[in-house]
């Protein structure tokens, strides 16, 4: 049973993003090491009394980051992060340069202007 | 392929004083299905509807593919129904209780009964006058889940109940749906139990169906948004805002279609984006339904 993943109703965070974070908490600290299986949606739903779509959401999501892997009719696993977490890294990078395309055309932005600003994101990453 | 659980089209209902009309929902299997409403709203006639207990006047109903009312003796043997204007009987035990329903339906699950007396703290030798409000629902759907049916429909199962009670009875849902080809409808005004289990949520204001979507769908798509306008700035027309507060410099707006596109045309503006509770959904909803009907 994982009942240590708690949900809180003060947490203003909605709850499916309480369930990623601390799945995410429990593979980086080495808990759930790469291809543990995770708990089935309806048994994980069960065990928190959250609704299945809750937990579906949350499952998707982590997917979408690579940090879990879905294999249809098989179940989940914790993704092993050298090999098909980069391929899903690289089309999480491709949606969202897609989505800044999009939302500069909205603001009016020119290609030099989003260079620019993607350059100064970069910058500001980097502490040197 | 038509599996679903249940399936109402454009059903009516009328009485003096009230009109339910074109009421459509689906419930598929596997999933959980809360019906929220303020009372008076048609909850309680949706689902009396839902169980053949009265016909409508016009639409489809049909209950595990099966036609309505025609057709509700076969339907209903997998179909447990509670509702918290249900009495047993007072003089009788709730095991002579658990015997009856034994003798009528061939699907009771003895061990399964017995798990739930000791879950729910009940006694078989009990009788029913002596038990508490809580104690109560719980036999009731004791004798409900035990016959193992595919669908459930609770017409308020958590109200007055205390905290406790309610965790164990929201406890016990989540467990029947472990299994995907069972499925739950439940009415409540409590917004709280609504938002942690349901799949799919449908909001009912007298008599229309306001509005029905995943329950994710729904908080995905409300947000409050916090603006400051620069003084003398005047906020341009804006599609999906359903509610506007205005102070001053100062504006709330509500959205039902939140998306970083309406971000992006407010700009600089945005002082705060907040999420919504399914309860301030509602009631925006609620609000947003009857100012557009002109009610």
């Amino acid at each position: 049973m994982y009942s240590g993943i708690n949900i809180s109703q003060t947490d203003a965070r909605p709850m499916y993003l309480q369930i990623m974070e601390q799945i995410r908490a429990r593979i980086a600290a080495g808990d759930w090491p790469a291809g543990k299986e995770l708990p089935s949606i309806r048994a994980l739903a069960a065990a928190l009394n959250v609704s299945v779509i809750t937990i579906k959401r949350a499952y998707l999501d982590l997917e979408n980051e690579g940090v879990i892997v879905t294999r249809h009719g098989k179940g989940s696993f914790v993704a092993d992060v050298n090999g098909l977490a980069g391929e899903l890294q690289e089309e999480r990078l491709a949606e969202h340069l897609t989505r800044a395309a999009e939302i500069g055309q909205s603001l009016g932005l020119t290609l030099e202007d989003l260079e620019e600003r993607l350059r100064r994101a970069r910058k500001n990453l980097d502490p040197k | 392929m038509d599996n679903k659980h249940i399936e109402m089209r454009g059903v009516r209902k009328s009485y003096r004083f009230f009109t339910l009309d074109d009421l459509s929902l689906d419930l598929e299997p596997g999933q959980i299905m809360g019906f929220v409403g303020p009372n008076g709203a048609g909850k309680s006639t949706t689902i009396r509807l839902a169980m053949g207990l009265i016909a409508a006047d016009a639409g489809e109903v049909r209950l595990l593919g099966h036609l309505l009312p025609e057709n509700q003796a076969i339907a209903k043997r997998d179909v447990g129904f509670v509702s918290d204007e249900m009495r047993l009987f007072a003089h009788a035990t709730v095991g002579w209780h658990m015997n009856f329903i034994a003798s009528i339906y061939p699907g009771w699950d003895a061990k399964y009964a017995a798990t739930l007396i000791k879950r729910f703290n009940l006694k078989p030798e009990q009788p029913v006058k002596g038990l508490s409000h809580g104690e109560h629902v719980k036999a009731l759907l004791m004798l409900s889940l035990a016959r193992r049916p595919r669908v459930l429909i609770l017409d308020e199962p958590t109200s007055g109940l205390d905290p406790v009670a309610r965790h164990e009875l929201l406890t016990e849902f989540m467990d029947v749906l472990r299994d995907d080809s069972r499925s739950i409808l439940f009415s409540s005004h409590n917004t709280v139990d609504v938002e942690r289990i349901s799949d799919r949520i449908v909001f009912i204001d007298r008599g229309r169906i306001v509005d029905s979507r995943d329950k994710e769908d729904f908080l995905e798509r409300w947000r409050r948004i916090q603006l400051q306008l620069a003084p003398g700035a005047i906020l341009p027309e804006l599609p999906n805002i359903v509610g506007r507060v205005v102070d001053g410099q100062f504006v709330t707006l509500t959205t039902n279609h939140f998306s970083n596109d309406l971000l992006a045309r407010l700009g600089p503006t945005v002082r705060e984006v907040h999420r919504m509770s399914l309860e301030e959904i509602f009631v925006a909803s609620v609000f947003h339904h009857r100012e557009v009907a002109g009610q």
